[in-house]
Parts: C-alpha cells; sequence; structure tokens
C-alpha cells in the first residue's frame, strides 16, 4: 500500500499511529521526555479525530491503573511513560501482566535517577523485564510507527494477552524528524482490528478479577506468563510479516540482521543506537573489515534461537548495553551469554557499556569498540569483565 | 422469601466482622448491575480466595494504593462502549487504602469528578496485616504501631478528617453512616449512586479483633461511637449539609470502656487529659454539625 512520506517528529510518528488503532481509553501522565505524544493525543481527542475516553491522571501509577481497569472493561487501552514514571508503574504493570490485561504502552527511554537527568537509556525498561510485560525496541522513527500499529494485535492476541511496551529512546527518537511513511486511518484501523476480549467485567456475566491466592495457583499463574510470551514468538512473527505484506514495511520481527553472513565480529544492541551501528558496519566493511549486526527488537519475549543462528559460527561477538544490573554487568550482555550456554559454537562474547546516561556513541565509538573486541583473543585482551565506553577515570580521583 | 445475596455467604470474614455486615447491606442496595472495586484489605482477603469467590457481581482488585484510578478506568472502559445498560461503579475499601495508601489516587478520582461512589469502610486500624496504626486511628487507640507504654498513650495525634477532605474537593455527595443504622446506610448508599459524579460515604465498621471486644457487640459499638457524637451521622449534597442525625449523648466512656484499645486510659490518671480531649472532640462534633 501506498502511504504518505513526510517530516514528521518520532512523537508524532507515535501518535499518528496511536490514533489510527483507535483506543478506546487513553491515560497518561506527563513526564519528559514522553510529553508530546501526550500532548499530540490530547489534541487528536478533543478535536475529534480520535474517540477515545482520555483521562488525565495524578500520577503514572494511576495512569497505569486507569488503563487497567479500562482493560479489564474490555476496553482497548493506551498509555506512556519514561524513566521514573515506569518504576512508578512498576507494581502495577507486574499486576496487569498476570491478569493478563493487553494495554499497550510506549516507554520513552530515559535514565534513572539519581542523578536525575533526562538522557536517554534503557534502565528505566530493562527494571520491568520480570513483569511479564513484552518488550520491542525500535531504532527509527519508521520503525516506532510500524511497531505501535502491530503492537495492539500482538498483546490483544487471545492466546497472548499481555501489555506490550514499545520501546523507544529518549531525544534520539521520541524528538527528532525524520521522513515517515504513514499509511491512510481506514487502513491502519483495518490492519489492528478491535479488541475481542475472552472475558471483561460484566454484570451479565460476573466474574472475580485480581482474586487471593495460596501456595496452590501463584507458581502457575507465572508459568502462565512463560506460556503466553511463548505464543508472543509467533504472533510477532506473524504480525510484522502481516505488516510486511500490507505495507512493504519490516523492522525485522523478534531480531533483525545485517551484514552477518560471513562476520567474524557481531555486533549485539538495541534501540536507536542499531542505526549508527548499521552504518559503522557499511563503513567498516568498506575497508574490508568482516563486521555484521544483530539488532534484538525485543528484549521480551527474548530471541535466543534467532540470536544464535544470526551469530552463525562468528567467533567474536559485542554486545552493547544501556542498562547496568549493578555488580553483573549490561544486562542485555549477560542475557547473551546465557543464551549461548551448551551451544556447540561458542564465541568470546565481550560486554560493553556503551550510552549509559546518554553518553555519546557515534560511528567512531563504534569501531573502538570493533577495535578492542578484536583484541579479545589476545593474552592482553579483555576477559569477561565489561568494558565502560567513555568513562571518566578522572571522576573518581 | 429467599434474598440471593449478592455477597454471598460463606466467605472468610471473622465473626463480628464490621465490614462484612455493611457490605452484604450495600449490595443489596446497588443490585446486580454494578462493578465493584476493591483496594487490598480485609474485604478482598476475605472475599476472593480463588475458587471461592464471594461477589456475584463483577469484582476487581487490583493493588492497595490503586482503587479510585482503576474504578476511573472501569468507568471510561464502560463509557468508551456506550454503557448501554448504565452499569454504575462502586469502589469499597478500607482506612488504609483510602486514609492513607490511597489518598494520592483518590484526590485524583474526586478531582476529575469521575462518577463513582467511594465507599470506605473504617475500622481505624491496619487489621488485615495486624492492627497496625493508621492516619484513621483516632487519639488514644493503641495499635501494634502505636503502643502504650511508658508515656506512650497509643495514637498521640487526631485521626484525619475525609468528610472534610472529600467536601473540599467539591464532591457533590459526602456522608457517613453505620452498620446500626441499615436503612440509613442504604438510603445513603441509594443517593450516592443516583448523584451525577463523584459520591463518597464514609462507614465506621468496628472490629473486634483489632478493637478488643466480643463479637456480638459489633453493632452495640457502631451504635455507641454515633450516640457519644464521636462519630457523626451526616450527609452533605453540593458542600451544604441536609441531615445530621440527631442524637442524646451518651458519655463517650459508654464506647470506649468495652474496647481493649482504650482500657489504659481508665487504668492511668496521667492520661486524664486523653480522656478530656476524645470527650471534647464528641462535644465539638455535636457543636459542629448541631447533633443534640
Amino acid at each position: 500500500m501506498k502511504g504518505k512520506t513526510a517530516i514528521l517528529e518520532g512523537s508524532r510518528a507515535v501518535a499518528e499511529a496511536v490514533r489510527a488503532c483507535r483506543p478506546d481509553v487513553i491515560s497518561v501522565y506527563p513526564i519528559t521526555p514522553q510529553t508530546h505524544i501526550l500532548e499530540d493525543l490530547a489534541r487528536f481527542v478533543s478535536s475529534g479525530q480520535l474517540k477515545s475516553q482520555f483521562v488525565r491522571a495524578d500520577s503514572e501509577f494511576s495512569a497505569a491503573s486507569i488503563v487497567y481497569g479500562a482493560s479489564a472493561a474490555g476496553a482497548r487501552a493506551y498509555t506512556a511513560s519514561a524513566s521514573q514514571g515506569l518504576l512508578l508503574m512498576n507494581e502495577v504493570i507486574y499486576a496487569m501482566a498476570s491478569t493478563r490485561l493487553p494495554v499497550v504502552l510506549t516507554a520513552v527511554n530515559r535514565a534513572i535517577s539519581a542523578p536525575i537527568t533526562i538522557q536517554p537509556d534503557h534502565q528505566d525498561t530493562m527494571s520491568l523485564r520480570d513483569t511479564g510485560a513484552l518488550q520491542i525496541h525500535v531504532e527509527s522513527l519508521q520503525e516506532a510507527y510500524d511497531a505501535h500499529v502491530q503492537s495492539f494485535r500482538i498483546a490483544e492476541d487471545p492466546e497472548v494477552l499481555l501489555p506490550i511496551f514499545i520501546c523507544m529512546d529518549g531525544w534520539v527518537l521520541s524528538h527528532s524528524y525524520e521522513p515517515v511513511t504513514v499509511f491512510p486511518d481506514e487502513a491502519i484501523s483495518e490492519f489492528a482490528g478491535t479488541f475481542q476480549p475472552v472475558q471483561k467485567l460484566d454484570p451479565a456475566k460476573p466474574l472475580t478479577y485480581g482474586s487471593y491466592a495460596d501456595q496452590d495457583v501463584l507458581m502457575e499463574y507465572r508459568y502462565a506468563l512463560m506460556l503466553a510470551q511463548e505464543k508472543a514468538r509467533e504472533k510477532i512473527r506473524s504480525v510484522t510479516k502481516e505488516y510486511k505484506e500490507v505495507f512493504g514495511h519490516f523492522d525485522g520481527d523478534l531480531i533483525d540482521t545485517h551484514r552477518t553472513e560471513d562476520a567474524e565480529i557481531i555486533l549485539v544492541a538495541m534501540g536507536s543506537m542499531v542505526s549508527t551501528i548499521r552504518a559503522a558496519v557499511d563503513e567498516l566493511r568498506a575497508e574490508g573489515r568482516k563486521v555484521g549486526l544483530v539488532k534484538v527488537r525485543t528484549f521480551r519475549p527474548f530471541p535466543e534461537e534467532e540470536i544464535i543462528k544470526a551469530c552463525g559460527k562468528a567467533p567474536l561477538i559485542a554486545v552493547l548495553d544501556k542498562s547496568l544490573s549493578v555488580n553483573t554487568g549490561g544486562i542485555l550482555a549477560t542475557e547473551i551469554k546465557a543464551a549461548f550456554y551448551g551451544n556447540p559454537v561458542q564465541p568470546v562474547i565481550v560486554p560493553f557499556m556503551a550510552g549509559l546516561g546518554g553518553k555519546e556513541v557515534n560511528r567512531r565509538v563504534i569501531k573502538e569498540i570493533v577495535d578492542i573486541a578484536c583484541r579479545a583473543g589476545d593474552k592482553q585482551g579483555p576477559r569477561g569483565d565489561t568494558i565502560w565506553m567513555g568513562l571518566d577515570h578522572g571522576f573518581f580521583s | 422469601m429467599e434474598v440471593k445475596e449478592l455477597h454471598a455467604p460463606g466467605h472468610r470474614a471473622c465473626p463480628g466482622c464490621g465490614c462484612a455486615i455493611a457490605v452484604k447491606i450495600i449490595l443489596r442496595e446497588t443490585g446486580p448491575n454494578t462493578i465493584i472495586v476493591s483496594p487490598t484489605g480485609c474485604l478482598e482477603t476475605f472475599t476472593s480466595p480463588i475458587r471461592s469467590s464471594s461477589w456475584e457481581v463483577p469484582w476487581i482488585h487490583s493493588l492497595f494504593e490503586n482503587a479510585p484510578a482503576i474504578a476511573t478506568g472501569v468507568l471510561a472502559g464502560l463509557n468508551s462502549q456506550g454503557n448501554p445498560n448504565g452499569t454504575k461503579v462502586v469502589a469499597i475499601g478500607g482506612d488504609g487504602g483510602t486514609y492513607d495508601i490511597g489518598m494520592g489516587s483518590l484526590s485524583g478520582m474526586f478531582e476529575r469528578k469521575d462518577d463513582i461512589l467511594y465507599i470506605c469502610y473504617d475500622n481505624e486500624a491496619y487489621m488485615n496485616t495486624g492492627i497496625q496504626g493508621s492516619s484513621a486511628t483516632p487519639l488514644g487507640a493503641g495499635t501494634t504501631t502505636t503502643p502504650v507504654t511508658g508515656d506512650s498513650f497509643g495514637k498521640m495525634v487526631e485521626k484525619k478528617d475525609m468528610v472534610a477532605i472529600a467536601l473540599a474537593h467539591g464532591v457533590p455527595y459526602v456522608a457517613t453512616a453505620s452498620i446500626a443504622n441499615l436503612a440509613d446506610l442504604k438510603k445513603k448508599v441509594r443517593k450516592g449512586m443516583d448523584n451525577p459524579g463523584p459520591a463518597f460515604i464514609l462507614m465506621l465498621t468496628p472490629c473486634n479483633v483489632g478493637w478488643g471486644y466480643e463479637p456480638e457487640e459489633t453493632v452495640e459499638l457502631a451504635r455507641k461511637a454515633v450516640e457519644t457524637g464521636l462519630f457523626p451521622i451526616v450527609e452533605f449534597e453540593n458542600g451544604n449539609m441536609v441531615s445530621a442525625l440527631k442524637i442524646r449523648p451518651v458519655p463517650v466512656e459508654e464506647y470506649l470502656k468495652p474496647q481493649k484499645r482504650y482500657q489504659h486510659l481508665f487504668k492511668n490518671d496521667k492520661f486524664e487529659d486523653v480522656l478530656k480531649a476524645i470527650r471534647k472532640k464528641a462535644e465539638d462534633n455535636i457543636k459542629k454539625f448541631g447533633l443534640a
């Protein structure tokens, strides 16, 4: 299908997609750098372009709770947040996932206090990785648009029924302008369908939501989340495939790859950094260096098999992390290492902390990472400890 | 005639639970076309165990601090689908979920003027977790976190004034009710449901476990709270008081003495000032609302 290409702000691209998917209820609490999405949606609703219940909230905790209640009542529900707001939602998101409420949430990734900052990194959504919510990281504004259109169907599938986060780096994606191809609202609405809940709060068939559990069933509820995320894998594959057929765009399903076929070193990363790595990989290839890229698109469900397959026989993998589990290291790197446990091919995996708290990661830094990783085979090379790119050692003296 | 209770018997409430009495009556008035929202607390625990729910209406619990926001969301969800049957949303929460941890969320619901009836069953402490003090615990009452020991006489400050807080938000219907006067409670539930916009009803629901008295005395204590003037039965519409239950005041001691949580006040003269303050509270209420 032919769309209309325009120079849009990232937040606007998201708002355009959300409007076309016609959520019944929207509740969002302002936080930088998410506010432009909220403002766009508020305007769409007040001007009549979008017929949604738009509910102001007194906190992110309440915003998440409002879409929770709406979803339980059978409504398609949408919210967005960032950073501290996502942490404040944490308790609600756990309950939302386990109550199987398919709310769509835009996570505009921003670092966590202290010190307070509005710089982007992935610490916020990584802190919610164990909630049961699905997480898709996007690398461009076009993908932000595409992923939001896909998200409602993935989350609301009767075999999935999980909240979904579309994660986009603050500023780099939320406030930058790029050409984005937008499709007619009617076509997007048709693709997104409507929410058909398998059950809801309804006096005609009274159900009890949020029951008290004893030791006999809590573990079963958590296991059900494991099963639902497995179903989500299939659904993400089929929805992204169908989106490609209808709209001609494909940003990857669980992962995306770039020049991995004969690569001797593969960089693994998520979010906007992936676009920078693409450019750096092309430049390095032009110099004759066999470098490839694996973009982890869905952090939940985690695409272990896809990553292993994409890395093939590459002897060296560099993982670039924008989040930290203190005393363990980069969170993505830790999960990549776990994925390779027991695998016949055992590449050297070198973890990098790159871009934490908005620290600059440009093509020069990417090339430096490749150089450092390539020394991993040497005796003097890195030995598994996380390498912190751009760390100011003078700060500690 | 057999009545089908929408809050079914067989739940796990303690014998003598004031909240259980209230909720049964409230649901008789709300009828089946109602969705009930509850925060974490006694009510949630004793009514909702998996596979043995006692709710015959749709009921949702999510967390401790968000019942008002969940209720708002449920209402928005209904409205987004046109709510063709005019289903009502009623939240029922304890004092912990209302006065303390849910206050921000409740304030948001009041301010947005959401059409929800919020009923607080106030047993004046965190009973579900083992009788810890809340901001609803009254002056002089002993709890496990406002202990009576040395010079400490239990709760050292007055309880929060929830009626004033609701009125300050411009809540169009605000009332108090007692399980010693069920007809009045039902009438107020009906008004709260019919009133457009938010409504707030505060009920004092004695807890024999937390207050320390015999289970059969629950309703009698609820009555004494009213008759002393300590728990005035009042009603406000659009900020104006439209009714106040007249009493022939009885001494506060008749209410305090049967309860273990106040026993220390009668065993040691040094707490005379606390008793005086409680007596004054009752007198102030009587004057303020014209109860006598």
